[in-house]
């Protein structure tokens, strides 16, 4: 479902041209489960972003479910990311002055779905997450493995193909970081495309399918 | 993204600065209230004038002698006459047939004195027509007699200013009093008019013109005023005036007329304009407030360069996020134009309890201009720090503490 060709992606930071991502070719297909690995600054982050749609490459093509979305415009692109890709980040990035329940309804607002059904499917992606009894705390009465389950809900509210995670437990403590890899794996037995990245080998190592990424280019996949 | 929704999430980020918020509504409340008093005094104040104008009758004439307008020749620049207007040229105009009343006046200053006491006070000389022309009430007595003008009866009637003044609380009515030399009889005392423009009735003697001229030692007249019929017969009555004197005057068109319309008209336009300058004096206030609307915006896109990351990052179009933005800067602005409508009615209403006479009036269009205007600046101020917003790039906002 993700086809990638001929990736390229460069920054110009001064004088310096930056090459993030080098000829990439990678094919995902639906239901992986792929983790993205690599030293820092070896252009995972960019490749997830690519993926995501949030950063255009500088050239090559990009299929995501047969359709190229390399030629789609701003409007069209959050579109297709609103009602595909589900995106979860190392540093939760939650609505500090929403409540749970407030924070996981935000995409679901943006896709202009009525208040009703938008309150029953909350109440379902907070059974999925198990915090119902937590919908109208707000992001700091939470822990920081509460947060993060809040983003997963959040990210899957929409009920999207793909789970996109940047370091989701970096932040986290490895009791709270398990349980929340559990929970992505879960999405992933549900037929969920995910892909992660990770500095932790071990949780590397838990992937079907593994990419190595050193300096812009796939090593090992 | 439905409209509820929008308001709700524009909503929401506004009650997390709260003093911000405040001020912004105090600067545009500041803006609103100056602008709606203002106007309202204006309008006011032009009400006021031409309903007072109104009051003196809508189809009055005045005939000055000389013409007021220049010859180009050598000064005097108004064109002085050797011609005055006389008690005869006041009573041949009753050959047109579009005049109703017709009352010459004579006017002077002099010492009003009663056993004793004595007081300047401006007399007018005139006849019993005046009281018709100029709407005249009275308290007590009766006016001038009917007679003819060239009369010069020992008869006066008295303002209430001078009656308190000289009789206090006797009797007025069939006392003698003295006029420079001269002894005159109270025949009546006018009821007391407030300040009618221009002139102020209760401070006057009315005499009999015949005997303001002998008093003044004066055979021409100070003005002439005329009432026509008929609002419709007050041009035909201005060109027969005109007609008539001229053919007194040795063919010279030598006096001015001026119609009461046009003095309403022209008080109306000076005040129209006064008030619209004060309006746009105000308004400046508006658009310093837009400013700040503005200022907040950038503030608020700045702190929340994260949110709309985030916000892209799900799924938020470019118009979503200029939306959301703009919905806050129009909230903040109504809310002061909210704000500003209540001070401003209230200033208004504290005015007219200490000013129980003037009229304070507050046009409906003031109102939906004052919540336009501000809505409008709101909208203008407030686009550029959301189309800030709107094309941010939703990585690096995403990066950004």
């Amino acid at each position: 479902m993700i086809e990638l060709e001929n990736i390229n992606r460069t920054f110009q930071v001064g004088e310096q041209r930056i090459h993030a991502l080098n000829n990439i070719n990678l094919s995902i297909k639906k239901g992986e489960y792929v983790s993205i690995m690599g030293p820092s600054g070896s252009g995972k982050s960019t490749l997830l972003n690519v993926i995501a749609l949030l950063d255009p490459p500088s050239s090559g093509k990009y299929t995501l479910n047969n359709r190229l979305v390399t030629q789609l415009n701003d409007d069209q692109l959050a579109q297709v990311r609103r009602e595909n890709i589900g995106f979860v980040f190392q540093f939760f990035h939650l609505i500090a002055r929403y409540s749970a329940a407030e924070n996981i309804e935000i995409p679901m607002i943006l896709a202009g779905i009525p208040a009703k059904q938008r309150k029953q499917r909350v109440e379902d992606a907070l059974t999925a997450v198990n915090l119902q009894s937590r919908a109208s705390h707000r992001p700091d009465q939470l822990s920081g493995g509460q947060v993060q389950r809040v983003a997963i809900a959040r990210a899957m509210i929409m009920r999207p193909q793909i789970l996109l995670a940047d370091e989701p437990t970096g932040n986290l403590d490895s009791q709270a970081g398990g349980e929340i890899i559990e929970l992505l794996e879960n999405l992933n037995q549900q037929q969920v495309t995910l892909l992660m990245i990770t500095h932790d080998e071990a949780l590397g190592r838990r992937a079907q399918r593994r990419i190595r990424l050193i300096d812009g280019q796939v090593i090992q996949s | 993204m439905m409209a509820q929704d929008v308001m709700y999430q524009a909503f929401s980020a506004i009650k997390t600065q709260p003093v911000r918020v405040f001020l912004i509504i105090l600067a545009m409340s500041i803006g609103i209230t100056s602008v709606t008093v203002l106007t309202a005094l204006g309008e006011s104040a032009r009400m006021y004038i031409v309903s007072e104008f109104e009051a003196l009758g809508t189809h009055l004439i005045i005939v000055l002698p000389g013409r007021t307008e220049t010859t180009g020749g050598q000064p005097p620049l108004f064109g002085a006459t050797p011609r005055d207007l006389t008690l005869a040229d006041a009573e041949a105009l009753y050959r047109s047939h579009h005049i109703a009343a017709i009352a010459p006046l004579t006017i002077g200053m002099a010492p009003v004195s009663i056993r004793g006491l004595e007081r300047e006070a401006t007399i007018i000389g005139s006849t019993s027509a005046l009281r018709q022309v100029r709407h005249l009430n009275l308290a007590k007595g009766r006016f001038l007699p009917e007679t003819d003008a060239d009369k010069a009866l020992s008869v006066c009637v008295i303002g209430q200013t001078i009656k308190e003044a000289l009789f206090a609380q006797q009797q007025a009515l069939g006392k003698w009093l003295r006029i420079n030399d001269r002894r005159f009889r109270v025949i009546g005392v006018l009821a007391s008019e407030g300040q009618s423009i221009g002139v102020d009735f209760d401070d006057m003697v009315i005499v009999p013109v015949a005997s303001a001229q002998a008093l003044f030692n004066r055979q021409s007249l100070f003005r002439i005023l005329v009432e026509a019929k008929t609002k419709q017969g007050m041009y035909k009555a201005v060109d027969e005036i005109r007609g008539i004197i001229k053919l007194r005057h040795e063919g010279e068109d030598d006096v001015t007329l001026i119609t009461q319309d046009s003095v309403v008209k022209t008080f109306d336009d000076i005040l129209i304009a006064v008030t619209l300058t004060v309006a746009s004096i105000a308004s400046i206030s508006l658009a310093v407030s837009g400013i700040l609307v503005m200022n907040v915006m950038w503030v608020s896109v700045t702190q929340r360069t994260a949110e709309i990351g985030l916000l892209k990052a799900l799924g938020a179009t470019r118009q979503q996020i200029l939306w959301l933005f703009l919905t806050e800067a129009a909230m903040l602005s109504v809310a002061g134009a909210i704000t500003g409508l209540i001070l401003g009615k209230a200033t208004l209403y504290a005015l007219q309890a200490s000013y129980p006479d003037f009229p304070v009036y507050l046009p409906v269009w003031a109102i939906f201009a004052a919540l336009a205007v501000s809505l409008f600046t709101a909208l203008i101020f407030g686009v550029l720090p959301a189309k800030q917003a709107a094309s941010m790039n939703p990585v690096t906002a995403l990066n950004k503490k």
